[in-house]
């Protein structure tokens, strides 16, 4: 039988990127469960109550996105519907043809990611540029971000330090401070000189048709001011209800993504720039993105509509620390990625990926908006098993016969069906066969009585 | 036995088929707490296997026999794993079967129902010098079980839990995804070998024959200098003084 494809991944990584991974991510778990405390008097009241507010803005999505439009439209937002990923590149391509310029300088989006935004603009002729320093190293060396919030917990600085020498950004320099200040001079050029400025959004607020982003470099607040366009590009489940929500959904973010107790910037975008202001972009275009999103509500895995994608079910997995988020094979990875990836793209192309975790339910655990992920887990292996879609592995069905049959499985027959697992080369390739302990329990218990 | 109290003891399939030990040091440690143990013979599986392989037929038909075998007469179901504990009260109500039997896990029945706060019961014995690490198994999760067995362990005098690090870490086990995945399993696994032996221990306590059949096939595979045992084996060696 041959291996699953994330199994077959993770025997390829090198030693190097695997403690790199695991450094980053022990810590941050680290740093997460011991900030949040401090934030709120009550974690689980606050993941609670989020989970609900969440909960009340899918209840009806249709309804709030519609009024969330109109409240864009009276500062001037103009919002762009797109069923799916082909439609959104489209509408993107549109409004940036209209431009003066070829240049588009990108803000950190992991929804551009889903539907692989740059390569269709480079394609169509525009040179796009990611602003946020991960997503600004992936980029010049032509691979993908491996995390949703730490884009680059997959490289060493050092593997980063010859990427820069290499592209000619300056100097050979290890020194971490020394190779941001080099992207920075590099990426101030672009910032000034770009005509488009494209961003994600991380909460849409329906009351008041703002949205709202938030980062730690500053590169998205230039992204999005700087250029005479900005298109945010937004998944249609990211929206919260009302102003008075931000407080808690921020705080969440920060806390749960960076273990921060807010993040540097935080941008509330009301609009274009108005008649009385010198600076800001000429105008403001929201592309409201379903790409299967409407599918997952009407389903049974609507709760996973309620992420925020701060990345924190990432860091304390164990499967994605040993595998990394390339082993996902798609830009959302972690137990977020292994329920939503299988339901964007199909169960026949990527359910592997709801077989490979332990279902320790450590993500449940410190999921913000409380997704019930192992819960999902088993419910899309149980789909895929019900499509033909499983592989071929221990026979269940022959295991169930036994354990049905009680003299069956009294006679010793107790041990072949788990034997049949346990003999298979996934058992014995790394670790020794089980040993029997002690008397068989029912000798013992038959005497005794 | 005081007051006629029973329990039925779901043994689980692999105490059944492995680990006598800890089947019979469970009984013990039931019997000390006062209750009469009841041992259904016709049990075998709760059909957590195939449930958390996708394989939910035959989850179902197991999870029915399993229903029949621990009716809704007898004493309370309890079983010294936290992962069947979890099967029978979260899986069976994802099989749309939430009739079926509830299992406690043995450290929390011992502590919520028997209202055991001192261990052993009677006598006096010490365990001087005794440290453990102890492996809290993540189905503990699904039932709310925090530190509860880790807390029953403590109540022995003498006996030292060491703390180990990120000890809410999963060891990589996964029932079938440690055939699946063996690699990946293997390393998270041996990351948390790492940190009980860096703890310094010698022994390393679980509640979960699923958790420790994995270490242990690690342990012997990179020959650590490791034991394994389940709490009730140390709760049962702790009633002979």
């Amino acid at each position: 039988m041959a291996n699953p494809p994330m199994e077959d991944f993770a025997r390829r990584l090198r030693p190097s990127t695997l403690e790199g991974i695991q450094s980053a991510t022990v810590g941050r778990v680290r740093e997460r469960v011991r900030l949040l405390p401090f934030v709120f008097a009550d974690v689980e009241a606050a993941r609670t109550q989020a989970a609900s507010i969440k909960d009340e803005v899918l209840a009806d999505l249709g309804g709030n996105l519609v009024r969330f439009e109109a409240a864009c439209l009276k500062h001037g937002i103009q919002v762009h519907w797109a069923l799916d990923a082909a439609r959104a590149r489209e509408i993107v391509l549109d409004l940036a043809s209209r431009a003066e310029g070829r240049l588009v300088v990108k803000a950190k989006s992991m929804v551009t990611e889903e539907i692989h935004l740059n390569a269709f603009l480079e394609a169509a002729g525009f040179e796009v540029v990611e602003t946020d320093l991960g997503e600004y190293v992936v980029q010049i060396d032509g691979d993908h971000p491996s995390h949703i919030v730490a884009p680059i917990i997959h490289k060493t600085r050092y593997e980063v330090a010859r990427s820069f020498a290499q592209k000619g950004l300056g100097p050979y320099t290890e020194d971490p401070g020394e190779l941001t200040l080099q992207a920075r001079a590099r990426l101030r050029e672009k910032f000034r000189t770009a005509s488009i400025g494209i961003s994600g959004v991380n909460f849409g607020v329906v009351e008041s048709g703002r949205l709202v982003l938030v980062e730690n470099e500053g590169n998205s607040r230039l992204s999005t001011t700087a250029p005479s366009i900005h298109i945010a590009i937004m998944g249609i489940e990211k929206l919260i209800p009302r102003e008075a929500d931000l407080p808690l959904f921020l705080r969440l973010l920060a806390g749960s993504a960076t273990a921060q107790r807010m993040t540097t910037y935080v941008h509330l975008i009301s609009g274009p720039r108005r008649e009385d202001e010198s600076d800001g972009p000429r105008e403001v275009h929201l592309v409201l993105l379903d790409n299967g999103r409407s599918a997952i509500r009407s389903g049974p895995y609507r709760d996973v509509l309620r992420c925020i994608r701060c990345g924190a079910c990432l860091n304390v997995c164990p499967v994605y620390r040993q595998a990394s988020g390339h082993a996902y094979r798609h830009p959302y990875s972690g137990p977020i990625g292994a329920v939503l990836t299988p339901l964007l793209e199909g169960l026949e192309k990527m359910g592997d990926l709801a077989r490979a975790s332990t279902l320790c339910g450590a993500c449940e655990e410190v999921c913000p908006v409380k997704i019930p992920l192992p819960h999902h887990l088993l419910r899309l292996r149980d789909e895929a098993a019900r499509q033909g879609l499983a592989p071929k592995g221990i026979p269940w069905s022959r295991f169930a016969s036994v354990a049905d049959e009680p003299p069956m499985w009294r006679s010793g027959l107790t041990l072949l069906p788990l034997a049949s697992g346990l003999s298979e080369k996934g058992w014995s390739e790394v670790r020794a066969a089980p040993r029997r302990e002690g008397r068989p329990f029912r000798r013992w218990w038959d005497e005794r009585s | 036995m005081s007051g006629g109290r029973s329990v039925r003891l779901m043994i689980t399939c692999l105490v059944d088929a492995f680990y006598g030990k800890v089947g019979i040091a469970t009984v013990r440690v039931l019997e000390a707490a006062g209750y009469a143990v009841d041992f259904p013979d016709d049990q075998t599986c709760c059909g957590q296997p195939p449930f958390n392989a996708g394989d939910w037929d035959a989850a179902r038909r197991i999870g029915r026999h399993c229903a029949g075998v621990f009716g809704a007469d007898g004493g309370p179901v309890v079983t010294p794993s936290a992962s069947c504990a979890a099967m029978t009260r979260d899986g069976y109500a994802m099989l749309e079967h939430p009739e079926w039997p509830r299992a406690w896990e043995l450290a929390e029945f011992l502590i919520d129902v028997a209202g055991i706060r001192g261990w052993p019961p009677e006598g006096n014995s010490r365990m001087p010098g005794r440290r453990v690490a102890f492996h809290q198994a993540c189905h503990g999760r699904a039932i709310h079980l925090k530190d509860k067995p880790a807390r029953l362990l403590s109540m022995v005098p003498g006996l030292e839990i060491v703390p180990i690090a990120d000890p809410e870490q999963c060891c990589g086990f996964g029932g079938a995804f440690s055939v699946t995945h063996p690699n990946i399993s293997a390393r998270i696994g041996l990351e948390k070998l790492r940190s009980v032996q860096e703890s310094g221990v010698e022994e390393l306590v679980s509640g979960d024959m699923g958790c420790l059949m994995h270490l242990r096939g690690l342990i012997d595979r990179h020959s650590l200098p490791l034991r394994t045992l389940h709490y009730a084996q140390i709760l049962a060696e702790a009633l002979d003084g």
